[in-house]
């Protein structure tokens, strides 16, 4: 899944190739794996909590999700220090909007923040694959998905990291959404009630979990309605 | 690149009670460029036993028809039709003899044995088996396959459910694949018929 | 075509040209695997997950990894898959002759001997890390084989992606002479820490119990965990949810039936 990515110390100066050793990168893959459904009138982000390296296991429980505000979440897999820092960013460009405009930032404005955060570091990008999911203006469920330097999409779902080969399919299966780009227009919100969506997510995790090694151990889900973020979870093997 | 990718292909097979289902895709490409949409990757053995073969198309060929003369000389020795997991043996005993120049194929077996039971095997180039009793996939879409046929098949699937499971999860896996799609074959095989039907897919 | 034995490299040319143009050869099936062995009082117990990986993913998630090598030796493999399957199998083989010739049983010294010239012969190429146990006349005996060729003999040993999450659990757990059940638990124990800490290993514990006695051969000895989740709503499909565009049924009842009788009285 590892995207390649440029990295910096390759691009030698003119004239003299600069050493560096064989083998180090400075990035790593922490694996783990992101979904969001957007409904109607809601949205359902979830996110594996595993975090490994190579072959073992980081911590079993470690949230991928950053809660902005009521109405807008950005959920990010791929390496942990990168998101730590793409998280810390958001937040504190968040508090400042705050202050600026007294009121919290939109989901729509806040996908394209972070399109642009990602993009200002084209040439030595943040590793880390995002979903930024809400409630956009009019109450409708919204997702946002990213490419590492910040080529987004709104879509009615989407999937990102390690198991995301493994769910995508489950997802456009059960939910047959086009982009919102088709014309002539389309259906792309999903129709499925709260509770079956739910359950479609859980049902995708549990399968990717089978599957794929870097996606276990419980998965960490938010309702995001207009009343507010609710959570649930589900364990997933341990293995 | 990896030569697996060089030709494209997606492959599935699943389990049901007392039948099995093999299908694959109908593109055949060089690179990005489709050539043909009408090449299947599934290949008839006898009544019973089909073989799927994945990977470079070349190797594929020539590898189903060393199989076929092989099942040919089986026949005039033995006067029957070879076992699926005898076959299996067979492929993987020739894929391992090239273990440090493999055929760039996976292979994918479906049967049903003498007693009826459906019979499930895949490998990988250099003849690791893998019995299965779900299901088996094989190709560039391996992913997207193994995670939507994690989440549709069921046990005990009669003919006609296991046709609907097994072709919604490869049209489903194979629409994720620039390498594949195009349109797929199913084969679904029972104690006294089979049944091939070809679906109609996305042609992008 | 026909060939006395042993590997073909006709296509290594070929696959060395393509290699040359930027074509990647193919990834095998690998098992990233947790193997373990420990010698008890009176016998051998080999331990083995039941994972086999390609790459990140899955491949199987229940494969048998303890191999038969003779009636009172087995051998747990690491690494390529294809490759411990075959090396396993064909020392089998060579050790099923040797006892029709000489009517006698397998020593695991022997089959030990066999496995490690045959992974020297091929310099590492050959990509398998066994746990070679079994009992003999001589009593139990545990090795390691390496796939350069080399081997240990040990009382306790493991291999695999897992080796060291197992061998934490034995360097803490290991006493002389134990019990059977004392070792059984002991080498699930291990390849539960393997299962459970390392991502290329996973699922079941298989275990085999090997002594004078006979053999155990345990497959799932513990099964560790199910699906954790059963969907509310499971997707079901009518018929002709898929659209399909031709149809061809073949029946293929066998059109001559055979009938058992008395046979033909032959004049001589």
């Amino acid at each position: 899944m590892a995207t390649a990515l440029p990295v910096r110390a390759q691009v030698p100066a003119a004239g003299q190739a600069t050493k560096q050793h064989a083998s180090w990168s400075p990035y790593d893959d922490n694996g783990g794996t992101v979904v969001a459904v957007a409904g109607d009138d809601y949205c359902i982000v979830a996110a594996s909590t595993r975090m490994s390296t190579g072959y073992s296991i980081l911590t079993r429980n470690k949230s991928k999700i950053l809660r902005l505000n009521p109405k807008c979440v950005v959920a990010s897999a791929g390496m942990q220090a990168d998101m730590e820092t793409l998280h810390k960013m958001l937040h504190s460009r968040h508090v400042t909007y705050q202050f600026n405009h007294r009121r919290p930032m939109s989901c729509p404005a806040t996908a394209q923040l972070l399109s642009n955060t990602l993009y200002y570091k084209r040439f030595f990008p943040y590793y880390t694959f995002n979903l930024c999911a809400g409630l956009d203006d009019e109450g409708r469920g919204a997702v946002y998905t990213y490419d590492a330097i910040g080529s987004y999409e709104r879509v009615g779902y989407g999937c990102q990291g390690s198991g995301k080969e493994l769910i995508q399919p489950v997802l456009d299966n059960q939910l047959k959404a086009a982009s919102p780009l088709v014309l002539p227009q389309q259906q792309w919100l999903s129709s499925l009630p709260l509770e079956q969506a739910v359950d479609l997510v859980k049902g995708a995790f549990v399968s990717a979990g089978e599957r794929d090694i870097y996606t276990g151990d419980d998965v960490e889900i938010l309702i995001i309605t207009k009343d507010g973020i609710r959570t649930d979870s589900l364990q997933l093997k341990r293995d | 690149m990896s030569i697996f990718e060089y030709n494209g292909s997606a492959i599935v097979a699943m389990a049901g009670k007392e039948c099995v289902a093999i299908g694959s895709d109908l593109r055949f490409g060089v690179q990005l460029q489709t050539l043909a949409t009408d090449y299947k990757k599934i290949y008839k053995i006898h009544d019973q036993l089909f073989l799927g073969l994945a990977g470079l198309g070349t190797d594929a060929e020539t590898l189903s028809q060393r199989f076929a003369f092989k099942h040919n000389l089986y026949r005039l020795r033995e006067e029957r039709d070879i076992k699926p997991s005898a076959f299996g043996q067979m492929v993987s005993a020739t894929l391992y003899e090239r273990r440090f120049g493999p055929y760039f194929c996976q292979p994918v077996i479906a049967g049903l044995e003498p007693d009826g039971t459906p019979y499930l095997c895949g490998m990988d180039s250099i003849g690791a088996q893998e019995t299965a009793k779900d299901f088996m996939v094989a190709g560039t879409a391996t992913d997207s396959l193994l995670g939507i046929c994690e989440s549709l098949w069921r046990p005990d699937l009669g003919p006609e459910e296991l046709f609907e499971t097994v072709s919604q999860a490869l049209l489903s896996g194979q629409d994720r694949d620039c390498l594949a799609g195009w349109g797929a074959v199913v084969y679904v095989i029972t104690k006294d018929k089979v049944i091939a039907r070809t679906l109609k897919g996305r042609m992008d | 075509m026909a060939q006395a034995g042993g590997f073909s490299f006709d296509l290594c040319k070929r696959n060395e040209f393509l290699e040359a143009r930027g074509m990647k050869g193919p990834g095998f099936t690998k098992t990233g695997t947790t193997i373990a062995g420990v010698i008890f009082k009176d016998g051998v117990v080999l331990g083995a997950d039941t994972r086999s990986t390609a790459g990140t993913t899955v491949a199987d998630k229940n494969c048998e990894k303890i191999h038969y090598i003779a009636p009172n030796i087995y051998c747990c493999g690491a690494g390529t898959a294809a490759d411990t399957e075959n090396v396993t199998g064909m020392v089998a083989s060579q050790l099923e002759l040797h006892r029709y010739a000489t009517g006698t049983q397998s020593r695991v010294i022997t089959a030990m001997t066999l496995l490690k010239s045959h992974l020297f012969r091929y310099q590492g190429h050959v990509s398998a890390a066994l746990v070679l146990g079994g009992v003999d006349f001589r009593g139990p005996h545990l090795f390691t084989v390496y796939p350069h060729g080399s081997t240990d003999s040990l009382p306790f040993c493991t291999m695999g992606s897992g080796s060291l999450n197992a061998m934490a659990v034995f360097e803490a757990g290991y006493k002389d002479d134990m019990s059977k059940e004392e070792a059984m638990e002991l080498v699930a124990r291990a390849i539960r820490s393997g299962v459970m800490n390392d991502l290329g290993s996973g699922s079941n514990v298989d275990l085999c119990i090997i002594s004078k006695e006979g053999v155990e051969y345990k497959r799932n000895h513990e099964y560790l965990q199910g699906k954790t989740y059963e969907r509310q709503f499971p997707q079901r499909f009518a018929a002709g949810s898929v659209p399909v565009v031709r149809e061809r049924v073949y029946d293929i009842r066998k059109a001559v039936t055979v009938v058992e009788g008395e046979p033909m009285e032959m004049e001589s």
